[in-house]
Parts: C-alpha cells; structure tokens; sequence
C-alpha cells in the first residue's frame, strides 16, 4: 500500500493547457474521489497517475518514488476503466489471471489469486465463461478482478460505474466501498456522479478547467463549499443562487436583502465577499421549509415532485427568479399556490458577487 | 391490413432471393461451364459452347482430359509450387503487414504520419511497372543459402516470394482495423504490464481474425494468380507455380480445350478450399464484445 502526492501536475497538449497546476496529497489507505463536470481534466489526471499520459510538468510520487518517467506496468497501480476494457477472446479465468500469465506466475499461485479474486467479487461460478456472455456489471467485476489479482499498491478507477443501469451502479457502488474496506488499499475514483463522490470517499477533489476547486471530506465540501462552483457541484438539487445587497456587516455576519429576499442576517466567512455591496446568497433546497407567515422568500408553486419521501417544489418568486426546495416528506401542493420559506439562516451561504453565468454553470455541472 | 404487410414482406423477400440467385448465377457458371467443359472432348466442348448444352453434364463424358493434361504437364508439382510460394508470402505477409500495422497505430513516433502518407501513395502504382527495375536488382542481389554465398536470386522461390511480402494495401486493412480496436483493451494490457510483443500477440491479433482472413484471400489470390513476374523470374520447370504451367497448354496451334478445362478445375480447387476455410471468420467478429458498445 502507498500514499500518492501530485506536487504542481501540469499537463498541456500542444498550446493548450488541460492540468494547470495540481496539488493532491492521497494518504495511504484513502479512497479520493475525483469529480468535476466533463472537460475538467478529471480523467487526465487519473491517466497521468496510471502512466497512460506523459506529464508535462510536476512531479508525481507513488509510495517514496517519483515516478514521472515510470511506465505504468511498474507504477504498482492496478486499473479499472469505464467501458470494462476486458478481453473478449479470453475466458473470465484468463482475464482475471491475465496480468499474472504475463508475470509468468507459477500455476498453483495464479490459480490461488484468481479463486481468491472471484470469491471477493462473487463469481467463483462464472470463471470458464467468455465476457460475451456476461452481464454489463459482471463485466466490470471481472475488470475489479484483474486488478485485485495484481495486488497493486493504488487501485485506479475511470468512471466505473457509468455504463451501468441505476440498479446495478448502486450494488456495485456498495460493492467498490466493502472491496475499499476488506483491502485496505489505497484508491483513486473518477467520476462526474457527485452521489458516487459523497457515498464513497474519503475526500472529495473538486475539478474545475484544470485546477482544483476544493478538496475535503464529503460533508466538508457540502456544508463549507469554498466557492460558488463547489456550492452549486456538491449537492442534488443544485444549491439555490440569489443576488443579494448587503444592507450592513460586522466581522462575522452580514444583513442582506434583496427584491425577493426579505432582510435576515447571514454568516459570513468566505473570502471576497464584503468587499462590495453586493453578493451572491445560496441556500440548499433541502435547508428551505414552508412557513404559514413570514419568511425570507416568498412565491407560488409551479410544480412540486412527489417522491415518496421527499417533495421537490419548484418555486416562481417575483422578478423572474426561482428556486428549487426538497421537503424532507411527501406533501401535495397545487401550481399556483402561494408558499411562504424559510430556512435556518446559519446555514446561508454568502459568495461575492456572481454573474449570471457562473452561477448557471455552477447549477448545471452538477 | 396485417395481411397486406405480410403479402409485402413476402413480395420484397422473394424479389430480394431473385436478386441473389441471379448473382449467384452468374459468378456460378463460368465456373460450371469449366467443370463441364473438363468432362467432355473438345470436339464436343466447342459445339457445345453454341447453347446451353455448354452448362451441363450431357454428351460424351470422361476424365480423359484429366489423363492428358497430367500427361501434357507436370500439374502435382506446379500446384505444390504455387501452394508453397502462396502460402509462405500470405503467412509472411500477415506477420510483416500487421506488425506494420501495430507500429502505425499503437506505438508513438516521429514522422509517421508521413511515412504512412508515403505508403498509400504507393497503392497507386501497378506492380507491372517496377517489375524491369525488380527484375534487374534482384538478378543482382546476393543470398547465402546452404550451398554458400551466391549472386542473383532468379530462378528461386525467393524470388517470387520476398518482393510481395509487404504491401500497402494489407497494410492498410490492418491500420483500419485495428484503429477501430478498443483503445482501452490496449491501455489495460499496458498497465498489466505487458510488453508490446505481447499485446501484439496475445491481444491484438487474436481479435483481428476478420482482418487477417480479408487479407489473406485478397494476398493469395493475387499470389496464386501471378503470372508475368514468374514468367520473368523463372526458367526451371521444377519450380515454376500453376499460373505459367497453363503456357504447357496454348503453345500449340491446336489448343486442347478439355484439357485446358481440365487443368484450370485442378487448380482452382485450393483457391476454393482456401477461401472455404475462411469464409466463416468473416462472418464472426467479437472484437467489440469486450467493452460496452
């Protein structure tokens, strides 16, 4: 097992640059999760950690050794891909005990790993099958087989889960997770799917156009997103975003209100905002609750979503604004009807000001 | 209505079969006018030629024509030379063209989109036209063989081998190929650790079995169908191929037409065997069975 360090990664193809800059420390043993919207240089880096992608500039430690110039054979990393990458002319078996036949493992040891990998994964009974007679999550156990059978140092993963139906991504999710635990081992994820990122990480990296955003414990970034991408990224549905003015400020609180957004004095500790008499305020749906009277906002339902045991209402304020709420129980509300929210106010976030734009892009990457 | 739909399908289905058994047809009868042609005395043949008689089995029939034309010409050893040079230039000509292949497409290196520009320019150029200059270097080109060091390759099996070993068209096709092979099948392998070598051999080459078999009938054919550069190449009876034997049978005034037949029956019979045993490769392909498509 090891621990990977990424001091100052930078990758560029050609003129343009894709990495641009990356400081990751992954500690022995830690399942890091790396997410972003697509384009944001997730995979790169994971291919660039795997020795699938030269790196441009940086340095890249696995364990105590550099390994920039390292092919990816001796890297000590093991990698699951998202399409499965698993060898149709080979039987589970061969493919499981592929990269041992290349290491010219003596028999009786190949057999013992593979028997190994298959009772982990659960599939002793389809070793003599050929991928073509198995299902989609099968497959991708048999990918997570050969790299168990390596016994790598860091597990790698692309995207595993992507091509799978909702179903099975969520087995498999909680299969990834117990395999995390049993093994102990060191692992690196890729994913866009942040449910994927807050149920299994350890830490959550937060990729934007080449840098990192954030990078903390899942429940770090939810409660304390450090800008408004990792606010609106982290979270379903999407954080809620409103232009506010600030009426007036200590050191700690500010009083914000807005055309929509009756006064209320909201915590302040991000870095930027103050600074101008404006800012951005953001409130999770699931923090906002109807109130018969009263309130910081105020409009009339345009659809409510019943999901059993939640409902999300989508909300028309005046001006053209709206926000999503997600009550916590199933309740009936007709489109057109008045509603009155609130929320606790410890839990605003204030941002300094965003364009239209960013707080768009911010929404839809999640 | 559904009955309708169903006289449709059926009408569209029928003129479809009519379709192919008229194609089927007519590759099918050259091939049946020679089988025929072979059985029957040439006097017979020739009149034959006049109507539809020349398709079937009628008449004086005989394996007569297979006697003479054994007779006429050493056939045994000109098929097992055509099958010999045939096979060893296909089986050669796979391992040099898709390693070849390999290089263009998995492996990074300079200049090679050039070279390979260099290399479909020259699909253009007939083989007819660098057979003078072929013909010159390789009456000149040294070889050490088991009897030591000679000068000139004529009159060799080499020589009708090693200058088809490698050609841009098989290249080609396997470029194609494996550029449609899945990326990650390859990146897996590497991070495996297996060396190029293998990835070649126990990756890339057991999934390219549609590819090899295309290759290999389009190679034997025009191997086993050469003529001039033999021809050119080769004075020795002993190891002339199949193609300048029929010369055995057209130096004459009168040709023998049953025997010719004759003759051409036999030595179609590898070329169909060989495109026989490949035809169901190109039916089955499970390159993409391995990643979700």
């Amino acid at each position: 097992m090891a621990d990977v360090k990424l001091k100052g990664i930078k990758k560029s193809y050609g003129p343009v640059d894709v990495i641009k800059g990356v400081d990751i420390d992954v500690n022995d043993g830690e399942f890091v999760v790396f997410v972003g919207p697509s384009g944001c240089g997730k995979s790169t880096l994971l291919r660039m950690i795997a020795g699938l992608e030269d790196i441009t500039g940086g340095t890249l430690e696995i364990g105590t050794r550099v390994v920039n110039e390292v092919p990816a054979s001796e890297r000590g990393i093991a990698m699951v891909f998202q399409s499965y990458a698993i060898f149709p002319h080979m039987t589970v078996r061969e493919n499981i005990a592929f990269g041992l036949t290349i290491a010219k493992t003596p028999k009786a040891e190949k057999d013992e790993k593979v028997m190994e990998a298959a009772r982990i994964l659960q599939m002793e009974n389809l070793l003599d099958r050929r991928p073509s007679q198995l299902s989609g999550g099968q497959r991708q156990r048999v990918a997570i087989g050969r790299a168990i059978t390596r016994n790598p140092e860091v597990f790698l993963f692309d995207e595993p889960l992507s091509n799978l139906d909702a179903a099975l991504r969520l087995d498999m999710r909680m299969e990834i997770g117990k395999l995390h635990k049993s093994l102990g081992a060191t692992m690196i994820y890729v994913t866009h799917d942040q449910v994927e990122a807050m149920t299994l990480a350890d830490k959550i990296v937060v990729l934007k156009d080449g840098y990192v955003q954030q990078m903390g414990a899942p429940m770090d970034l939810y409660h304390r997103p450090n800008n408004l991408f990792v606010a609106g990224f982290i979270g379903a549905p999407s954080m809620n975003f409103l232009d506010v003015d600030i009426v007036s400020q200590d050191g700690t609180s500010a009083k914000v209100n807005s055309p929509v957004v009756a006064e209320f004095a909201a915590p302040v500790w991000r870095d930027g905002v103050g600074q101008t008499p404006k800012a951005t305020l953001g409130i999770r749906p699931q923090d906002l609750r109807p109130v018969a009277e009263g309130g910081i906002l105020e409009g009339t339902v345009t659809l409510a979503e019943r999901l059993g045991t939640e409902t999300i209402v989508d909300i028309r304020l005046s001006h053209g604004h709206r926000v999503l709420a997600s009550l916590g129980e199933d309740r009936v509300f007709e489109p057109g009807e008045h509603i009155r929210l609130d929320f606790d106010h410890e839990k605003a976030h204030l941002f300094a000001p965003a364009t239209d734009q960013e707080k768009q892009a911010a929404q839809s990457a999640a | 209505m559904a009955v309708v739909k169903a006289d449709n399908r059926g009408l569209r289905l029928a003129s479809r079969y009519a379709v192919l058994i008229l194609v089927a047809i007519i590759f099918i009868f050259p091939l049946l006018f020679m089988v025929m042609s072979s059985l029957k005395p040439s006097s017979q043949l020739l009149l034959d030629t006049k109507s539809l008689r020349a398709f079937l089995p009628v008449g004086e029939l005989s394996l007569q024509n297979y006697t003479d034309a054994f007779v006429r010409a050493p056939i045994a050893v000109f098929v097992l030379n055509s099958v010999l040079i045939t096979g060893v230039t296909v089986l050669l000509c796979l391992f040099v063209c898709s390693l070849a292949a390999f290089a263009f497409v998995f492996v990074d290196w300079s200049g090679k989109a050039v070279i390979f520009s260099i290399l479909l320019a020259t699909l253009i150029i007939p083989y007819e036209t660098i057979f003078i200059p072929l013909l010159l270097m390789v009456s000149q080109l040294p070889w050490v063989g088991l009897e030591g060091f000679e000068l000139g390759w004529l009159n060799t099996y080499r020589v009708q081998i090693a200058p088809f070993i490698a050609d841009a068209l098989s290249i080609f096709l396997f470029v194609q190929f494996f550029k449609d092979l899945p990326k990650e099948l390859i990146e897996a392998s590497r991070v495996e650790g297996a060396s190029w070598w293998t990835i070649y051999r126990r990756v890339v080459m057991p999934l390219s079995g549609p590819v090899i078999a295309t290759a290999a009938i389009l190679k034997f054919l025009f191997m086993y169908n050469q003529y001039l550069w033999p021809l050119m190449v080769v004075q020795e009876e002993a190891i002339r191929p199949v193609m300048v034997g029929l010369g055995y049978f057209t130096d004459q005034l009168n040709v023998p037409w049953g025997e010719v037949m004759a003759y051409l029956t036999v030595i179609t019979v590898p070329v169909l065997a060989f495109y026989l045993s490949l035809q169901r490769v190109f039916i089955s392909s499970v390159a993409s069975t391995g990643v979700k498509g």
